[in-house]
């Protein structure tokens, strides 16, 4: 016999182990109760798996379109260009401030951005990955996990884009510029939990895929992106900065444009952010159970 | 070494089916309110399928284990249960050692990857490392045959090309356990005699293998000890040559049932088979036929449609398949008349079977689906004959066809 099972995925991925007479250590199958608690260590074996379909899915976007790698950043400039030419120049909103409203606006895209594509990337990702999950064992929590983490390669170039839009508008951004990691946090936290959600409900109910390019389109409203802050009437600021992207948003544009507008994050909505995660996860592991039965 | 590698108690599945099932809130909200008007009453829900029960063997580490079954028997769900895809609804089972499972060929491959990207990317999704799949890179495309298309996307392959890098992936798999599912019964016969070797050395190297099909030459060829499924079941668990003899003879039992009764079958169900009767035409006598006669299969079914198609498959008594029929393939003679009524028929002027004992599988499709497949659909015997004036004779030990011919000898009669 060889070895037994050190530190390989397969048999490493056991719920517990147990030692038979012959002094084995093996893998338990059993009816599963409660929800199981967080299975990091096996995520992080999988951890390969998680790298092979963030690969796949970043080889295959852009394997057949002609223009390629480039349309990660057209979609934000060209959304950034709509936005200025209809609710700048013939709506006449504008940044409040003496910020151009294009890189005002680009700004608040690129986290933005990457919430909306992640999001319903993640929704779709189990139903989309039917196949593997009817078909092979490994921990389910890497299909969501690996649906949210390619956007940050998206968000990258685009962010570069920024940078060039910064130096022409000759706006310098601070010190601070070093937290924005933490805000992109703060942003994959909020997509992965809406995103557990919605992926597995999508399961069971496939009404979800109407309702979730739906709910992203409320949710911008609902977030400063094509209007600042400072419109939004006092008494509403506590209800409206529970929205986590808001605080995100919102410390993106202080952070790069000095912009010095109400902002940052609020802690009731970092608490949300978390209770969506938290409760995302509960409720994933609980059904993910039945996920290969009724995929 | 007699150490235990799988260990099954009692394992029990139960899935939802039917009503259960809900891909919509509103099918839900429906049934939620359809429920509040009549309750249920005791027992069993409706709509809930016991896929397995009390299932409970052990296999030692180094043995090959045949499991087979008809459709539906559980086959399939066991070894989902001991991949961990899916949970038991009861009992327990333990396995000592690195699994791998091959249920499908090719899981996880992307059409719009080449055949290299999607050796790395599948080779991750069965558990394997990048160094591993590295290190054994050469030899799965040596294995595969396909060297040329390596930088080709997956989609341009055509499909013998799929299933033989697909195989050559999962067969570079080192698990101590593997599980595999009838994956052999796709590709070409060279490379599924490729792949049994493949699955003998595996077998050989001392790795314990539970291996599901219904290629009984196969099972027979790699298997050690069987196991039978029935309805969910242990029926059967002993040498792989008293397990088959006992499928093949719960086989037989069947055709005294009514065949529109029968639940072990697969398809859609809008269309289905309800009886089979071969003879040698006609007005002849049912279930009599002989070598070098005509003989006629007819299938009454529930009803017809236009795009209907039907295929049966003639197998020997040893389960090997011995020849196929297929209604789509169309034959000059061939007639159509709606007045057939809801029969089709299959007329052969001599039947070129050696004397012995027959089955048929049949299925009904419509379009492209699936309406109706049946295993051991019917059963018939085939008795000594002529065939053109020249007997055949009962009992031969070698084949099991029989053909026209004529011989020239270099003598003076
Ligand atoms: N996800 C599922 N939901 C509901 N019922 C299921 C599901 N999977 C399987 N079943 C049912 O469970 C039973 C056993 O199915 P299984 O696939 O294990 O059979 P099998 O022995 O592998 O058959 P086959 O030889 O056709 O592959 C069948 O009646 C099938 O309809
Ligand atoms: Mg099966």
């Amino acid at each position: 016999m060889k070895d037994p099972v050190k530190s390989r995925p397969f048999a490493a991925a056991a719920m517990d182990n147990v030692l038979n007479p012959e002094g084995f250590s093996g893998v338990v199958i059993q009816p599963s109760r409660g929800w199981g608690g967080l299975p990091l260590g096996e995520v992080w074996r999988f951890r390969e798996l998680v790298f092979f379909l963030v690969w796949r899915d970043l080889k295959v976007r852009y394997r057949q379109s002609v223009l390629g790698a480039l349309w990660i950043i057209i979609q934000p400039l060209v959304t950034m260009a709509v936005f200025s030419l209809i609710f700048n120049r013939f709506l006449g909103i504008d940044s409040g401030n003496d910020v151009p409203y294009p890189v005002f606006s680009y700004t608040a895209l690129l986290p933005w951005m990457y919430f909306s594509n992640s999001l319903s990337r993640c929704s779709n990702s189990l139903v989309g990955n039917a196949a593997l999950i009817s078909k092979i064992y490994f921990p389910r929590l890497i299909v969501p996990l690996s649906a949210v983490l390619p956007g940050l390669v998206d968000f990258l170039i685009a962010f570069v884009i920024l940078l060039g839009m910064l130096l022409y508008y000759g706006i310098w951004p601070g010190w601070a510029i070093l937290t924005l990691p933490l805000l992109l946090l703060l942003a994959m936290i909020t997509t992965l939990g809406v995103g557990l959600w919605l992926s597995a409900l999508n399961v069971q109910y496939r009404d979800v895929q109407y309702i979730t390019p739906f709910l992203i389109q409320v949710w911008m409203y609902a977030t400063p992106i094509i209007y600042s802050t400072s419109r939004i009437p006092e008494r509403w600021l506590w209800l409206y900065n529970l929205n986590p992207m808001v605080g995100v948003v919102q410390s993106f544009r202080r952070i790069l444009l000095n912009d010095q507008s109400f902002g940052g994050v609020s802690w009731p909505s970092l608490a949300i952010a978390l209770v969506i995660l938290v409760s995302g996860l509960i409720y994933f592991r609980q059904t993910e159970r039945i996920f290969a039965d009724v995929v | 070494m007699s150490a235990v590698a799988i260990r099954c108690e009692k394992i029990a599945k139960r899935y939802r089916i039917g009503v259960g099932r809900h891909d919509t809130l509103r099918d839900q909200i429906a049934e939620g309110v359809s429920r509040l008007f009549q309750p249920a009453k005791g027992g069993e829900a409706p709509g809930t399928l016991w896929a397995l029960r009390d299932v409970s063997f052990e296999v030692q580490a180094g043995e090959v284990a045949g499991i087979i079954g008809r459709n539906g028997a559980g086959k399939s769900t066991l070894l989902k249960i001991l991949s961990r895809i899916t949970e038991p609804t009861q009992g327990r089972a333990v396995l000592f050692g690195r699994v791998g499972s091959l249920l499908e060929v090719g899981t996880g491959f992307h059409p719009e990857l080449t055949g290299r990207e999607n050796i790395f990317l599948n080779g991750a999704i069965l558990g394997m490392r990048r160094e591993e799949i590295q290190q054994k890179f050469d030899e799965i495309v040596a294995f595969s045959e396909i060297e040329r298309f390596l930088d080709t996307p997956v989609k341009r392959y055509s499909s013998g090309m799929y299933v033989r890098l697909a195989f050559a992936v999962a067969a570079h798999l080192e698990p101590e356990i593997l599980l595999v599912d009838e994956v052999l019964a796709v590709g070409d016969v060279a490379f599924q005699r490729k792949c049994l070797g493949k699955m003998g050395e595996v077998a050989g190297e001392g790795r314990t293998v539970l291996f599901v099909s219904h290629n009984m030459a196969a099972v027979q060829a790699l298997c050690t000890r069987g196991i039978f499924l029935r309805k969910g079941t242990i029926w059967f668990d002993g040498s792989i040559n008293d397990t088959i003899s006992t499928y093949l003879r719960t086989l037989e039992e069947i055709p005294g049932q009514d065949l529109a009764e029968r639940v072990e079958r697969r398809g859609k169900g809008a269309l289905r088979l309800t009886r089979v009767e071969i003879s040698e035409g006609e007005t002849m006598p049912a279930g009599i036929l002989a070598a070098g006669r005509p003989a006629q299969f007819s299938f009454y079914l529930t009803g017809t449609r236009s795009d209907l198609t039907c295929t049966f498959t003639i197998y020997d008594q040893y389960g090997k398949p011995v020849a196929n029929f297929n209604s789509a393939t169309l034959g000059p003679e061939d007639v159509y008349d709606a007045a057939f009524g809801p029969r089709i028929t299959c007329e052969l002027d001599e039947l070129l079977l050696a004397p012995g004992r027959y089955r048929i599988n049949v299925a009904l499709t419509a379009g492209n689906e699936l309406e109706d497949h049946l295993e051991g659909a019917a059963f018939f015997d085939v008795d000594p004959g002529q065939l053109r004036g020249r007997p055949v004779h009962a009992h031969s030990k070698y084949g099991v066809v029989t053909m026209p011919h004529r011989w020239k000898v270099p003598l003076d009669l």
